[in-house]
């Protein structure tokens, strides 16, 4: 959910499969309708627009067709909540979790899969859609999209909302220890790029060992987008992060929050959900601060979206309905402890989060600093190759 | 043993270290793992004071112990089967001719050989035509899960034991088995008395190895699982992802000991195997007329 990293051998799998899906590309096709019982054709509303992705009329709101099998991240939602909506509903309800995006992907997309619910990334969204993987939402079914928050309207990877309803989010973006740093510091990328600020905690910073992110930074800090396919930029890019290095204690994705409180660090450029639960972790949280610094930073967003061929695409729709409750929307954060996207469900949430996700502090930029990272294709390469030059 | 040569002086010195050098490699991870397994803190490298809160919460973990179940039931099956399969397709490349044994042979070592990753997306796309077809044959509403783990778990563990048993029958003198039918015991008596005996360390030995295969493959079981079938390798990586807490070292510690006892029973049946080496083979033969004749002849315990 927070890191890419794609694994050689899944990426081989990707490829292998993609030969192969190409192949028999045209026979999926035809096989899906006649999977999908017609369930009720014939009173379904013709008045929408020809051009709406949606599947309109597909299922009635609270409508469940047949047991919920959910795909997810692991540890991502308590198992007593999936029995609450277990209970509520009279449905079954399993669950079963994959550890990235790539191995989730090709599964879905050979079929037969026997999910009707999973939980991509927002890139993966993307992919997601293009290879017809997941279908349109019928978005009467879920009257409670309306607690969305509008900072998710119009998201690069899925603009209409027409296929994913976002799930939970986080940041990426810099850790402090103010019992070094003090309170007063420029809340920008300087402490880590620029010299003059950065240059007196040499040794105590720590950078995501990530090409993207890393890179994203160093773009960001320049002020331009951390997707960008300018070969000038990403060089320029690179140099800053190469004259970084020399500063750093290491480049660690795994455990940049652990150096932070451990104290091996005084800086350190990490994932939000990380930083926060490890920074309650310590006796005294309030000596670490996180925030997103004001040039802007990353925004990583987890959907739930419903396979092309689920079983019970409408227990689906209905679990979607009922996680985007003001209720369920605050139990989820309230026990993975991610950013929730559903603005009901904010005022529940409990205080020490509510206090995280109120201090204004921590987005200085604003939501309008944030960007998804997207697949930039061909060029992807580009930023491994920059990210291996500079880190030397 | 006083006929064995024993090493002296600097040699004995350098090759007890290096015995000890190898062990500590060995094990120093695994008594690491163990002992931060009892740590309080939540960071793994990290000592917090001991605790057996892990173990509390890996006993309230629903998701664990689900998996733990469904790992447990697909390596037994598939143990079972593939020992049965994989004893039979090696005593036929041993024992016989046929037509097309070359191709078989080569057949046999191609999940050996090939990436996990390979076989993981040839079972993928392979069940889910699979079940396609069947569902649209006989209009059942049958899905991946823990049917289709059990048999990718079977087909790569049909290679492994009859490589293991083919070893050992290549090993035993094939004499025995003639004299036993000489001695007019048909095929399945022959085998029953002469040769299964004989290769039964083989079968073990495949058996052993095929549980911990099935029970340690990540790859091709997350290409094979299904809804409501996580087995506890899969779920264990997945909740490495989400940073890893003393909860894995105790889950790890509990499938360490569970194999310490599998490889400690499997010490104790050879054991008693070799301390009476009759017991085995002392079957009475009631139902066969020859069997006086018999008893008395056949060098059965070699």
């Amino acid at each position: 959910m927070r890191t890419r990293t794609t694994t050689i051998r899944l990426t081989a799998a990707l490829m292998a499969f993609g030969l192969v899906a190409a192949a028999c590309g045209g026979d999926d096709d035809a096989a899906e309708p006649a999977d999908e019982p017609a369930d009720e054709p014939a009173d379904e509303p013709a008045d929408e627009p020809a051009d709406e992705p949606a599947a309109s009329g597909l299922c009635a709101v609270d409508e469940v067709d047949g047991d919920l099998a959910i795909f997810n991240w692991a540890e991502y939602i308590d198992e007593e909540q999936l029995a609450e909506f277990s209970d509520t509903y009279g449905i079954g309800v399993t669950m079963d979790t994959y550890d990235s995006n790539e191995a989730m992907q090709p599964i879905i997309a050979a079929g037969n899969s026997g999910y009707s619910l999973i939980v991509p990334s927002d890139y993966m969204v993307t992919v997601l859609i293009a290879s017809e993987n997941i279908m349109a939402l019928d978005k009467a079914a879920i009257p409670n999209l309306v607690n969305i928050s509008s900072d998710f309207q119009g998201l690069v990877y899925d603009p209409n909302g027409d296929y994913s309803v976002p799930y939970q989010w986080g940041t990426t973006g810099l850790g402090v220890d103010t019992s070094v740093v003090g309170t007063d510091f420029p809340r920008s990328w300087g402490l880590v790029f620029d010299p003059e600020i950065a240059d007196q905690y040499a040794g105590k910073i720590s950078l995501l060992n990530d090409p993207r992110e890393t890179m994203g930074a160093a773009l960001k800090y320049l002020g331009y987008s951390l997707s960008t396919d300018s070969a000038d930029e990403l060089a320029e890019a690179t140099e800053l992060v190469k004259s970084a290095t020399g500063r750093l204690a290491a480049f660690n994705t795994d455990s940049a929050d652990e150096l932070l409180t451990t104290g091996e660090t005084v800086i350190g450029h990490g994932y939000s959900g990380d930083m926060f639960t490890q920074f309650l972790e310590t006796d005294d949280p309030s000596r670490y601060v996180y925030f997103v610094p004001e040039e802007g930073g990353t925004r990583w967003i987890d959907n739930m979206a419903i396979p092309f061929d689920a079983p019970s695409p409408c227990s689906a729709h209905t679990f979607i309905n009922w996680l985007l409750s003001a209720e369920q929307g605050a139990a989820l954060s309230n026990w993975n402890y991610y950013n929730t996207p559903n603005v009901a469900a904010i005022p529940l949430l409990d205080e020490e989060l509510l206090e995280f996700v109120n201090d204004p502090n921590v987005l200085p930029g604003g939501v309008e600093s944030l960007e998804s990272i997207v697949d930039t294709g061909d060029f992807e390469i580009n930023y491994s190759d920059a990210f291996n030059e500079a880190r030397g | 043993m006083s006929e064995v040569a024993k090493p002296r002086g600097a040699v004995r010195t350098v090759l007890t270290a290096n015995a000890w050098l190898v062990y500590l490699f060995f094990y120093a991870p695994i008594i690491l793992l163990v002992v931060f397994s009892f740590s309080a803190d939540r960071n793994v490298g990290r000592w917090g004071g001991f605790t057996f809160d892990w173990y509390g919460e890996f006993w309230d973990n629903e998701g664990v112990k689900r998996a733990i179940w469904v790992s447990v039931r697909v390596a037994l099956l598939s143990t079972i089967v593939s020992v049965v399969l994989g004893t039979l397709a090696a005593l036929a490349l041993e024992r016989f001719t046929f037509r097309g044994k070359k191709v078989f042979d080569a057949l046999l070592y191609l999940p050996i050989i090939i990436p996990d990753v390979t076989m993981a997306v040839m079972m993928l796309l392979f069940f889910s035509e699979f079940y396609d077809v069947v569902n649209g044959i006989f209009g059942t509403d049958l899905r991946k899960g823990f049917g289709s783990i059990a048999a990718s778990h079977i087909a790569f563990n049909i290679s492994y034991v009859s490589v293991v048993v083919r070893a050992r029958l290549a090993g035993m003198d094939q004499r025995l088995e003639e004299a036993a039918m000489d001695l007019y015991a048909n095929r399945w008596k022959a085998f029953r008395h002469v040769t299964f005996p004989q290769i039964a360390p083989g079968v073990a030995g495949g058996a052993l190895l095929a549980l911990t295969l099935s029970l340690d493959d990540v790859v091709i079981t997350q290409f094979a699982a299904g809804p409501g079938a996580t087995t506890l390798p899969v779920y264990v990586f997945g909740l490495i992802r989400k940073g890893v807490t003393p909860l894995i070292n105790a889950v790890s510690v509990v499938m360490l000991a569970a194999s310490i006892l599998l490889v400690l029973m499997s010490l104790a049946v050879e054991h008693v195997r070799s301390d009476t080496p009759s017991a085995a083979t002392d079957d009475p033969v009631d139902d066969d007329p020859h069997q006086d004749l018999r008893d008395g002849t056949i060098p059965r315990h070699i």
